[in-house]
């Protein structure tokens, strides 16, 4: 105990602490940190990654934007890192998710609503314009299509002199979960699996500051499942792109370090941080006792979180600001690395820009005001939140091995036969409706819902409207990009990206970055694989 | 007493559920459909991606009295005109209903262009099977 | 204007043009049954052309769907226009239902086939005559061939898809477990059986599983004594691989059952069965009506039982 205890003081003071008092509001000065080891920054890391918790370093306040064309977007861009925002974070619309351009039938009425449209590399510089790259870092929400968004990235920042070894951020890329639960899926499973581990080869060894998959649990989540569920679904995905990566030769060491979470943070608050402190647990001890991992960075589960959109109500949209702070204070909490809080009006529309700074607000109250920032790991040893984390890890480690029986020793097979038979697709619909049940016979109570409903009639508050100009614009300006582009360099691009994916033992990534330069589309390069991988149909699990 | 046949039941009312368009939400539209199916009712699901083109050959073949249509993505000012374009074209007398995020201002645009009903984010069961109901019952 | 308003000899006139509202309105009203129902067997039987029924039968998530959608893709090609019923389960507790197999085989829309969505509706007696009557309907209206598929769980929806001309049987690879499949019935109906999703592991011991079972058991074709001995065909669904094989399978099975005349004998028991399933419901009907209200006068329930059933059958 006395070593370990030691150790944790080293670490403690070789960290450099930000320059505030870490006291109560009173004035009265606090310990770092309270309890029993293993203390925070220690194996397994249920208490924390870093031995100083928040003393260190605050949580990444990382704003979720994207509406309209590329300039829209990268004014909202510039607007949050005036307000203080540090980290990017770029919302696609449903075509350039699903890997098709503004042009396509495919596209009616969804070009710029959800998300930013972004159909070559033209619109990526537009998105980016004035943001120096080698600054901030990025995150970007995108599975089926990620290869091509990536690669627009790159040559953006190369544009901009900023070498692809600077570049910072996190692709989501996190493809399993889009099975089971957000279904904005191009390929079959083992083909779109092949898709992320190159990217994870490719990132591995080029860009040593890039997260190559962001292990997604959020929209398990918004998906209707459970907490445990969400832990479990998501830290098995996790296990699975090891497995694939550990099969295809790569370092566990080496890609382990650039593997990183994304959580969901929803109302039940100790259920919250049980979950997000089992979620390091669990990770830790698979990567190192199950995957062979000795360095500890590749033990760690580094994870973002976003507050939970499916708890916001349509009803008295005020409301949702309380929510988001309790959401986001179990996040901090649970020791997050970064945060994005919704926006109150979510539930009715994208945020306005008002309703966008509020949430933003809302998580610097909680940094700065609370106060629990001043210790790591402010509830370890408490018996129920003990009791939480060990009763989540007990959930999931059920589901852990209802996957390795079903894929005969392999998770990564378990996952693909989950998908397959429609487990986790039952699973979550399942709990969906129960939820829906509770609360449609009154068992539980939703504020505004089916409770306290006074005050519903009142005015809608105001919402952002999405012009319905720009999916015109959008689709003069591809016309623009194709009537000036190289054709014959295009088609060249994507004959090498098909006969890359024909062969395995190719990494996609390089074919993809040359294809992008020629201004393909986003839906050519798409199509090139489709032809070869083809594409999923998911069967009706209701 | 002579032997005979009769049909003593009451119909079933069949509904087509759909995600139109490349819109991936189908934690409402699932629910829906258990909700309708607990109320009796037969629920045709075709799950996601689908075109105005399928939905209306799924309605024709399953001879639907209603269609069942969730939006999420704020394309329902686009996307439930040309649905309910596409039933004019094919001939087809079908109450459309409208599920998801609707800002309150668009319901009486959509209401306007023939929507039968429009049912907000966790609209109760009851409210669910009665819109249904009352659209099934008004064409008929 | 709405097909709903038109008489049943209106809408059974439009059917049979090839209208598809009428196709799909003219299916309800037999999924009804009763008066209506009972009209369009009337209209459609003399219309009927023999068209090939192939039911197609295996556990949940063997890939049914998949496969029938592949079947749909491929039997254009060939100049056939197919039709499906697909059949699932109705709540027990409800009636309700959700039906969901088009998602999987939905590329037959506009092609001139045709996919409908059956609910057993929860008592035996309605498929055993919905299923005939939508089949006649189809047939009648130039479909062929006519496609059931069945979960072959319960045994009404095996007798049902057993009463097809050819029975096609979708296993996956280890599912290679005799007593199950024995359990299931299936055995016995099987005519062709496929082995879906062969690309996995076990895909030949499941097949060696099969011919051993086939060597042991009675099954329908070899029951004929005809010789005809159930052909054990490998897919993979969702690529559409051996999909084209599996159906010269059914085709061949089809050839054999024209060669041997027991396609007659099947159609004539299938013939016999539907009689029966209508004679039945005709009875459970009038008894339910003239159990209604009854009560003890003094008479022994065996009196009562002669009286009544003298009365109905008079």
């Amino acid at each position: 105990m006395d070593d370990k205890k030691h150790a944790w003081q080293e670490q403690y003071d070789a960290t450099h602490l930000r320059d505030v008092p870490f006291e109560t509001m009173s004035g009265v000065p606090v310990d770092p940190v309270f309890g029993d080891a293993p203390l925070p920054g220690q194996y397994p890391f249920t208490r924390g990654l870093h031995a100083a918790g928040y003393r260190s370093r605050l949580w990444t306040m990382r704003m979720f934007a994207g509406f309209g064309t590329a300039e829209d977007t990268n004014a909202r861009f510039k607007e949050i890192l005036r307000n203080g925002g540090m980290g990017l974070s770029t919302a696609f619309d449903m075509p350039t998710l699903m890997g098709y351009d503004s042009d396509s039938p495919w596209a009616l009425g969804e070009v710029g609503r959800a998300g930013v449209a972004v159909d070559t590399l033209r619109d990526m510089e537009d998105l980016y314009a004035d943001i120096d790259l080698g600054k901030v870092s990025t995150s970007m929400t995108i599975n089926g299509p990620a290869a091509a968004l990536l690669a627009m990235y790159i040559a953006v920042g190369e544009q901009g002199g900023v070498a692809k070894s600077d570049l910072a951020g996190t692709i989501q890329n996190d493809i399993l979960k889009e099975y089971q639960a957000q279904k904005e899926y191009i390929y079959p499973p083992r083909p779109s699996m092949r898709i992320v581990t190159d990217m994870i080869r490719y990132t591995s060894a080029e860009m040593p500051k890039w997260h190559p998959v962001s292990i997604s649990g959020y929209h398990i989540r918004e998906a209707g499942s459970t907490a445990a569920q969400e832990l479990a679904f998501t830290l098995a995905n996790g296990f699975a792109y090891v497995e694939a990566a550990l099969a295809e030769g790569q370092d566990v060491d080496q890609f382990g370090r650039r593997l990183s979470f994304f959580f969901n943070a929803h109302s039940d608050f100790f259920e919250e941080i049980g979950k997000f402190r089992a979620a390091r647990r669990i990770w830790a001890r698979w990567m190192k006792e199950r995957y062979g991992a000795t360095d500890e960075r590749a033990m760690m589960c580094r994870f973002h979180t976003q507050t939970a959109g499916v708890s916001l109500t349509a009803q008295q949209p005020e409301n949702n600001i309380a929510r988001v702070a309790i959401q986001a204070l179990s996040a901090a909490l649970g020791g997050t690395q970064s945060l994005h809080t919704d926006s109150f009006d979510e539930a009715l529309a994208l945020p306005t820009e008002k309703a966008a700074r509020i949430a933003l607000r809302t998580q610097q109250v909680v940094a700065h005001e609370t106060g629990v920032t001043n210790v790591a790991d402010p509830l370890g040893g408490a018996p129920y939140v003990e009791w939480m984390t060990d009763e989540m890890e007990l959930q999931a480690e059920a589901v852990f091995a209802h996957l390795d029986e079903l894929g005969n020793g392999s998770i990564l097979e378990g996952v693909y036969a989950g998908i397959d038979n429609g487990y986790f697709v039952g699973e979550i619909a399942d709990a969906a409706y129960r939820f829906a049940r509770e609360i449609n016979n009154d068992q539980r109570i939703i504020v505004g819902l089916n409770e306290f409903t006074d005050g519903n009639d009142e005015d809608e508050t105001n919402l952002l409207r999405i012009d319905h100009s720009v999916e015109e614009l959008q689709r003069k300006r591809l016309e623009a990009v194709k009537q000036e582009r190289n054709s014959a360099a295009v088609e060249a691009s994507l004959a090498a990206i098909r006969n890359a994916a024909e062969d395995p033992t190719v990494n996609l990534m390089p074919p993809i970055i040359d294809a992008v330069k020629t201004y393909a589309t986003e839906e050519e390069i798409s199509n090139a694989m489709r032809n070869v991988f083809g594409t999923y149909v998911e069967q009706a699990i209701v | 007493m002579a032997i005979e046949s009769t049909n003593t039941e009451q119909p079933t009312i069949r509904v087509v559920l759909a995600k139109l368009g490349l819109d991936g939400h189908d934690r409402g539209i699932k629910v829906v459909a258990r909700i309708l199916r607990d109320a009796g009712m037969e629920v045709v699901y075709l799950g996601l991606r689908q075109t105005t083109a399928s939905i209306v050959a799924a309605a024709e073949e399953e001879d639907a009295d209603a269609i069942g249509l969730s939006m999420h993505n704020a394309g329902h000012l686009a996307l439930a005109p040309s649905m309910l374009a596409a039933l004019h074209d094919a001939d087809l007398d079908i109450p459309l209903i409208i599920g998801g995020i609707i800002p309150e201002a668009d319901i009486p645009i959509l209401e306007g262009s023939g929507v039968a009903a429009i049912l907000g984010p966790g609209a109760p069961a009851e409210e669910v099977v009665t819109a249904v109901r009352g659209a099934v019952a008004a064409r008929t | 204007m709405s097909v709903k308003k038109l008489s049943v000899p209106e809408l059974v006139g439009r059917a049979l043009e090839g209208d598809r509202r009428a196709i799909g309105r003219m299916l309800t009203l037999i999924e009804r049954g009763g008066e209506p129902a009972d009209e369009i067997t009337d209209l459609t039987h003399p219309a009927t052309k023999g068209a090939h029924v192939v039911g197609i039968t295996g556990a949940p998530g063997a890939g049914k769907s998949t496969l029938t959608g592949q079947l749909i893709r491929h039997l254009p090609t060939l100049g056939l226009k197919p039709a499906v019923l697909a059949v699932d389960p109705s709540s027990p507790l409800t009636g309700g239902a959700i039906l969901g197999d088009r998602v999987r085989m939905d590329d037959v829309a506009g092609d001139g086939g045709f996919i409908r969505s059956v609910a057993t509706r929860g008592y035996a007696g309605g498929l055993a005559l919905s299923v005939p009557g939508s089949v006649r309907a189809f047939d009648a209206c130039g479909f062929g061939p006519v496609l059931i598929e069945t979960v072959g769980v319960g045994q009404v929806e095996v007798d049902v898809a057993g009463a097809a001309d050819t029975t096609v049987v979708v296993v996956n690879p280890g599912w290679g477990d005799a007593v199950q499949a024995n359990k299931a019935g299936l055995l016995e109906v099987a005519d062709v059986f496929v082995i879906n999703k062969a690309d996995r592991d076990g895909a030949n011991d499941t097949r060696r599983d099969l011919e051993l079972m086939l060597d042991l058991s009675h099954v329908s074709g070899l029951e004929d004594g005809t010789g005809y001995r159930p052909p054990i065909l490998m897919t993979t669904a969702t690529d559409g691989l051996g999909v084209e094989a599996m159906w010269e399978a059914v085709t061949a099975h089809q050839a054999h059952l024209e060669a041997t005349s027991a396609l007659e004998r099947r159609r004539a028991a299938r013939f016999r069965y539907e009689v029966a399933s209508r004679l039945t419901t005709r009875m459970e009907r009038s008894i339910a009506r003239s159990l209604d209200g009854l009560t003890p006068d003094g008479r022994s329930p065996a009196t009562v039982a002669a009286d009544l059933a003298a009365d109905l059958l008079a």
